[in-house]
């Protein structure tokens, strides 16, 4: 019965993620979309927490469009995030039990 | 000259996710029409909003981040960025645009508007201001 948490803040300047991450299952997804993306990218001062993350076995996802939209190249996000467009989105949510919106 | 006053601007937010970026751009350039001291400070998340390569079409919102282009003929070029902001978010200097300016007193030569700081420099920056703007 896996959950799909969606996170929309930029990790450098909300707690979100590491609140996301603290209560996540194993077998969940989380997605980083709007500023959250930039939590994403590597050698950053979160990097640690999403390598732990990847690590239990929680799948995580970046939202391409946020990305670009943000000049933010494909090879500057860590291996560990599977980047995603807008049906991949969809499917995610589809895929899953329920949707956690860490506002 | 004594109407003239010192702005700094403090811009610590990423673009798109929401409006701040936008709105500080247009408060610099509607303020630029007062031909005053300018300084704009990026720092935090902040120094995301001049990255290189900014294509917001599939979010479906419009690309600004030309317009810092622009800031140079306004005589907006005191454009601080904060190196400590930069190192904790994995960027260096060159994944950011390069904004320049003419410098009218040295045969109109173009020169780099942008200065990388330190917090203590940044503490000075914010010392000289009359006025100070967040964003």
């Amino acid at each position: 019965m896996p959950t799909l948490h969606t996170v929309n803040k930029s990790a450098f300047e909300r707690n979100s993620l590491e609140s996301c991450l603290s209560v996540c299952k194993t077998d969940a997804s989380v997605l980083l979309f709007e500023d959250a993306v930039v939590s994403g990218l590597q050698n950053t001062t979160v990097s640690n927490q999403i390598t732990q993350a990847a690590g239990s076995g929680i799948k995580l996802y970046a939202l391409s469009e946020d990305l670009k939209a943000r000049g933010l190249s494909e090879e500057r996000v860590m291996p560990e995030i599977t980047l995603v467009d807008y049906p991949g989105f969809v499917k995610l949510t589809v895929e899953n039990d329920r949707v956690q919106n860490w506002l | 000259m004594s109407n003239t006053k010192t702005f700094v601007y403090i811009n610590r937010k990423a673009p798109y996710g929401t409006v701040y970026a936008l709105e500080s751009l247009e408060v610099v350039l509607i303020g630029a029409a007062f031909e005053q001291n300018v300084k704009l400070i990026f720092m935090d998340d902040g120094v995301f909003q001049l990255t290189r390569g900014q294509d917001p079409e599939g979010i479906g919102m419009k690309n600004f981040s030309k317009t810092y282009a622009a800031l140079g003929d306004y005589d907006i070029n005191q454009i601080y960025i904060d190196q400590q902001s930069l190192d904790d978010r994995g960027l260096t200097i060159d994944d950011l645009q390069a904004l320049v300016y003419e410098d009218e007193d040295d045969d109109w030569n173009e020169k780099s508007s942008i200065h990388l700081v330190n917090r203590e420099q940044l503490s000075d920056i914010i010392e000289s201001a009359d006025v100070l703007l967040n964003f």
